[in-house]
């Protein structure tokens, strides 16, 4: 890192004026369309006028859709230009690894200052030697669900196994309210969904040796046949083209009674209570809350979604770079961002369990340890540029797409095998 | 004395020399073509054979890999989302190809057509080909959403349905409905081109064959129909190529889902070049498509030829 000018940090904070080499350096940060909108104003007004002022550095965010991060990221990675952090999603670190930076040193100070990061979030963002970005947060995956209708087909509480939860889906759906999943090829909702429904059952992509690819199991067909019934019985079938944001929508116009999703559903219906009602003319968000993924014979698992911050080798700024990433994930500025998320996402780190804002609204409390019992693609093997492979074609959201467009469970197991075998051979 | 009669003699031999180039055709045919074969090397020659490198190698995305030779083809081969894509892309062109030909000739002869408000009808019929494609494909997005789609409320206000139909998420429907958005935004490039090759045919000859008693369907089958051959072949061979190699329509929306249902040759090599970052197999996905495109273009060039030598 370069040094800052003569006088060091107590220099810096005499003249009350950022160093003088960072003076004009802009740093551009990529980021997704945050569903919680008042985060990025936050990070495009008031953080970026604090960075300016307490580190000299313009700071330039850009938001874009989830599912086009990755292409930025290739194009900037074969063109060496582009954003000097992208903010990536998943174990998608691990498909970069040969360029991105080494933020080791910043990644243990955030961890030795805030409790250390979540498991989730090391899986992703460490490829067993260094870390290839700094762990930023994490979503977490639960069901938003309505209260009342669940009620009234006689669940005063959530589903706690599968079969609770396709038997309360297809009272709903008879009612015209069924239950809404995205199978479709998109980033969030689908994987979030189908990793865990499979290892809920004990199917998994490969043994914990990382090589041997057990897919193909009878575990991974019951729970394909499962998901079939599902389908059939309790969900809405336009989810085989929905995207992340379509169950927020169908959610919130009561079109779905219940969806795996973060809490942006719950949020987007508090900060517009008047917009959203229930067929009784009440604010939904008093009939909103939130289930966890019901378990399956071998448990109940969640593959929450995690978010990090990657230095691209070829950026020219890294020293300016290093030094925002560290004033970003430093707790102040980091409480400011994640005081707006409400709950949507959780820190990478634990200590932020800890956080008053958990005693605000008990609704959002099933998200405040979420991430303590996450697991990542990959399992039983570690999250790597394979398993990332897996999840960005899509191959395990599609094995289910497939067998509830039709074909036999069995078929759509065996092709989804092949085709992790040759990712895992490759 | 002898040195100014040197100098303008070396003169007079530079300037006979310059005007020897430029009066040789060939140096000035090269000297003309130069800036044309500098923009081809750059801006395609030079891609195509990265692209030809890329796919015979194991370039991931910051890593730029070795030679591999044939390795990512034979994968391919292996691939049933690959054959997949093929399928679709040849059936999503021959399909669409038909019906843009059929409506857009059917346009053209509308509009070749005297009537009033003639101008401003040809203008609209050209809407769907000036809007920027990824807006207008996010409107039929919309108009086919799952939840909230337009078309399915009508349907159902007429009384013509009693579900809903699932555009995007079925598989067929959803690749009828990439299709049918192809069509309605291809139309009008077919309708504008022919009507301009209509409007050469010179109405002496529909006169002397009306004359002769000649019917209409006779009069278009034996004139209008021979003699707009070459220009329907020329758009026919511009439109398959750019339907061939089609990316941002079903990009936008379908992203080649449900379940791979509407990869073509363009989206599989996007995702898995760009999105996965295999650069390798998705230079060798995209340049699967050249042998069918060049012979493609062989076969109508040379129909084209023989027309015109008719």
């Amino acid at each position: 890192m370069a040094r800052i000018g003569g006088g060091g940090l107590a220099g810096i904070l005499a003249s009350a004026q950022a160093p003088a080499y960072a003076q004009g350096t802009t740093i551009h940060w990529l980021r997704w369309n945050d569903f919680v909108p008042a985060s990025d104003q936050l990070l495009r007004r008031e953080i970026a006028q604090e960075c300016q002022r307490a580190l000299g550095i313009r700071l330039n965010v850009e938001t874009v859709n989830a599912n086009d991060i990755q292409a930025r990221v290739t194009s900037a990675v074969q063109s060496g230009s582009g954003p000097d952090i992208f903010n990536v999603l998943n174990n998608w670190p691990q498909l970069y690894a040969q360029s991105a930076a080494d933020v080791s040193d910043i990644a243990e100070e955030v961890a030795a200052a805030q409790g250390g990061f979540y498991e989730v979030a090391k899986a992703v963002a460490h490829d067993g030697r260094r870390w290839l970005a700094v762990p930023f947060s994490i979503v977490g995956n639960t069901f938003a669900y309505r209260k009342s209708w669940f009620e009234e087909v006689g669940y005063a509480e959530f589903p706690r196994t599968w079969e609770q939860f396709r038997d309360a889906g297809q009272k709903l759906k008879a009612k015209g309210r069924p239950l809404g999943q995205t199978l479709g090829q998109t980033f969030g909702d689908a994987p979030t969904f189908t990793y865990p429904l499979m290892w809920s059952f004990g199917g998994k992509e490969v043994e914990a040796d990382g090589r041997t690819v057990v897919l193909n199991s009878p575990e991974t067909v019951e729970s394909v046949r499962f998901m079939t019934r599902l389908w059939r019985d309790a969900c809405d079938e336009g989810g085989l083209a929905w995207d992340d944001s379509n169950n927020n929508r169908a959610f919130l116009s009561g079109t779905i009674s219940a969806t795996l999703n973060g809490a942006s559903i719950y949020i987007e219906s508090m900060r517009r209570p008047q917009s959203y009602l229930t067929d009784r003319g009440t604010p939904m968000k008093d009939d909103i809350r939130h289930g966890v993924m019901p378990a399956g014979p071998a448990g109940s698992f969640h593959f929450h979604l995690p978010f990090s911050n990657m230095m691209p080798a070829y950026s020219r700024n890294q020293d300016a770079t290093r030094r925002f990433l560290r004033w970003i994930h430093s707790k102040d500025v980091f409480e400011r961002w994640f005081v707006t998320q409400r709950g949507f996402s959780v820190g990478a780190t634990t200590v932020w369990e800890q956080h008053p804002i958990w005693n605000e609204d008990p609704v959002m409390l099933p998200y405040r340890n979420a991430a303590r019992v996450g697991r990542v693609p990959g399992y039983a093997g570690t999250s790597n540029a394979k398993a990332a492979e897996i999840v960005t074609k899509y191959v395990i959201t599609n094995m289910y797409a497939r067998a509830v467009q039709g074909i036999a469970p069995e078929q759509a197991v065996r092709e989804a095998h092949a085709e992790v075998a040759r990712i895992y051979a490759g | 004395m002898s040195s100014a009669t040197t100098e303008a003699g070396v003169g007079g031999i530079r300037r006979s020399r310059r005007r020897m180039l430029f009066e040789d055709e060939r140096w000035l045919a090269m000297a003309l073509l130069s800036p044309t074969i500098l923009l081809l090397g750059l801006f395609i020659a030079y891609p195509f054979v990265t692209g030809v490198m890329l796919s015979l190698s194991n370039a991931r995305v910051g890593v730029p890999g070795e030679f591999v030779g044939f390795a990512n083809f034979a994968r391919l081969w292996n691939d049933p989302i690959f054959a997949k894509a093929v399928g679709n892309t040849f059936i999503y062109t021959a399909v669409t190809t038909v019906f843009k030909l059929a409506l857009g000739l059917w346009l053209a002869v509308l509009l070749n057509r005297h009537f009033r408000g003639k101008a401003l009808v040809r203008a609209f019929i050209l809407l769907p080909f000036i809007i920027p494609t990824v807006l207008s494909t996010f409107a039929w997005k919309w108009m086919f959403d799952p939840t909230f789609s337009v078309l399915n409320w009508t349907f159902r206000t007429l009384g013509l349905i009693d579900t809903r139909i699932n555009w995007l998420g079925d598989p067929d429907l959803a690749m009828l409905s990439v299709m049918i958005v192809n069509i309605w935004r291809g139309v009008p490039f077919y309708a504008i081109s022919l009507l301009a090759g209509l409007q050469t045919i010179s109405p002496d000859l529909h006169e002397a064959a009306a004359i002769d008693g000649a019917r209409p369907w006779s009069r278009f089958w034996h004139i209008t129909w021979p003699l707009l051959l070459p220009v329907t072949m020329v758009v026919v061979l511009f439109s398959v190529i750019q339907t061939f190699a089609d990316f941002q329509l079903v990009y936008v929306l379908t992203a080649g889902g449900p379940a791979n249902a509407t990869h073509l040759f363009a989206t599989y090599a996007y995702q898995v070049a760009i999105g996965t970052g295999l650069l390798s197999e998705g230079a060798a996905i995209s340049l699967a498509m050249f042998p069918v495109l060049f012979l493609v273009v062989i076969i109508q060039l040379l129909y084209i030829r023989r027309v015109e030598t008719r």
